[in-house]
């Protein structure tokens, strides 16, 4: 075994770390729609409204039973291709929207079976006052339903940051992308993917602590 | 003036609800007692449509409802026009006591905030929860969930007060305050009509006790007469069942 070349590792960081709030923005954009989208789907499989249930079921289905890469090559080589307006999207476009249309079936499952798992008598006691169904949705039982399905929710956010990382086979320059350009270059691919693998998983573990800081205020919460 | 017309409810084959005729004046306080699975919370359910009556009129106030062919916007109404005190207490547990107040009156009501939260204040310091203001249901004895419970339907001033069992979740400790404050409330003229098994306090508050069974009222009267000369046999075995 060969010794690893210790400076190219020091000096790739800081390559590395300029393409980190690329990483970022994509995995928050594709958070923040997919959480709406997520609520969205979430809200209507427990109100099960007819035909259009039928198709929510079916897209939660497809990209819960497809993998990801599957899905990001099918947006952003294939759809341009018989929708040829698509054909303008960038690689980053399209990696958002893959990960916020394949995170969006997981967290709708999170979130309906979070919203099943609020009390009946909220629903009663909200009917009971005059409530609208939107009103009851919105002030009761959502912020209720959040609290169970938080924890789970930041970890697909933390499953999203990885992600982020097939962008770079739509052709992105993303973290991954990097690291791939600089080890081929300078030919050490054992010592740059392991630089990006301990980037990754330290952020993974700065998120992971916010996440157990999360959940011991969502525990207190209410209690008081 | 609440008048129940013909209402009808089942669940599948079960005919719970069998035709129930009803008035309550304003400011009247009834009692519903009656055997275990004869509909009394059904019929308390059906009149804010918490369950789906199939059939029979509902007057609550000024609103008048088709129970079978109920809009939207009737039902609402007839919510709006109506409270109700649960068994279980089903207080918002994202909610502090003053919030479970405000809510609806802000929400539903359209209250100005400050307005609603002089309001509350007003009931918690009445049903003795001041200090509780702040807390969360899950800090509450059940004494006190059922006092905000009693104080969220207070605030609504609605034209009838549904209590269904308001006691019967209760520790024996805790059943008293819970009683005192129902009294403080009758003694309003709050029209309430109120499912109990507290036979006493029936017999103190009620201007009108009606007996059901079988999804039907069997008989009604002033308390002194349901209680002491009951007429008809079951509401006679019913009462020395529950009296021993
Ligand atoms: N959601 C429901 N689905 C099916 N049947 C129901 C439902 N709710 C009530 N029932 C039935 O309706 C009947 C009346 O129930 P209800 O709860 O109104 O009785 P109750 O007089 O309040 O009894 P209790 O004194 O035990 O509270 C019972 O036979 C019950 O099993
Ligand atoms: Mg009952």
């Amino acid at each position: 075994m060969r010794a690893l070349d210790l400076d190219f590792m020091i000096g790739l960081v800081p390559i590395l770390l300029g393409y980190l709030p690329l990483t970022l923005f994509m995995a928050a954009v594709a958070m923040v729609c997919a959480l709406i989208l997520g609520c969205l789907l979430a809200m209507e499989r427990v109100a099960r409204i007819p035909v259009l249930d039928l198709f929510v079921k079916l897209y939660i289905s497809f990209f819960r039973g497809t993998p990801l890469l599957v899905q990001l090559f099918l947006f952003y080589y294939g759809l341009p291709q018989v929708m040829p307006f698509l054909t303008g999207m960038t690689g980053v476009q399209a990696a958002i929207i893959g990960l916020t249309l394949h995170f969006s079936a997981y967290m709708a499952e999170s979130i309906r079976a979070a919203i099943v798992g609020v009390d009946r008598s909220q629903w009663e006691a909200g009917e009971a006052v005059g409530m609208t169904r939107n009103q009851l949705m919105g002030r009761i039982i959502l912020p209720q339903a959040a609290r169970v399905a938080a924890p789970t929710l930041v970890n697909y956010f933390i499953d999203m940051i990885k992600s982020t990382s097939l962008a770079f086979t739509l052709g992105v320059t993303e973290m991954m992308g990097a690291t791939q350009k600089e080890a081929a270059s300078a030919f050490l691919y054992f010592e740059a993917f392991i630089v990006v693998a301990v980037i990754y998983w330290i952020i993974v573990e700065a998120l992971s602590f916010v996440q157990r800081r999360i959940e011991v205020s969502l525990n207190k919460a209410f209690t008081r | 003036m609440i008048r129940l017309t013909g209402l009808t409810k089942r669940f599948g084959a079960n005919t719970v609800l069998d035709g129930i005729d009803l008035s309550i004046a304003e400011g009247d306080r009834v009692v519903v007692i009656g055997p275990s699975g004869t509909g009394k919370s059904t019929l308390l359910r059906c009149i804010n449509f918490l369950d789906r009556p199939e059939a029979g009129v509902i007057r609550v106030g000024d609103l008048e409802v088709d129970a079978g062919r109920a809009t939207r916007a009737q039902v609402l109404g007839l919510r709006r026009r109506t409270a109700f005190v649960f068994q279980n207490y089903a207080l918002f547990a994202n909610k502090t006591a003053r919030q479970n107040i405000t809510e609806a009156l802000i929400t539903v009501q359209k209250r100005p905030r400050a307005e609603a939260e002089a309001r509350a204040d007003a009931i918690l310091a009445e049903t003795g929860l001041t200090e509780k203001a702040d807390s969360y249901p899950a800090a509450l004895s059940g004494g006190q969930q059922q006092r905000v419970g009693i104080g969220r339907a207070m605030a609504l001033e609605a034209d009838l007060m549904l209590f269904d069992e308001p006691t019967s979740a209760l520790d024996p400790e805790w059943v008293g305050e819970v009683l005192d404050l129902m009294r403080r409330v009758a003694e309003r003229r709050q029209t309430m009509l109120i499912v109990t098994h507290e036979m006493q306090f029936a017999r103190e508050i009620a201007d009108r006790v009606i007996f059901m069974e079988g999804g039907r009222i069997v008989e009604e009267g002033p308390p002194a007469q349901i209680f002491e000369a009951a007429r008809d046999p079951r509401t006679r075995a019913f009462l020395r069942r529950v009296t021993g």
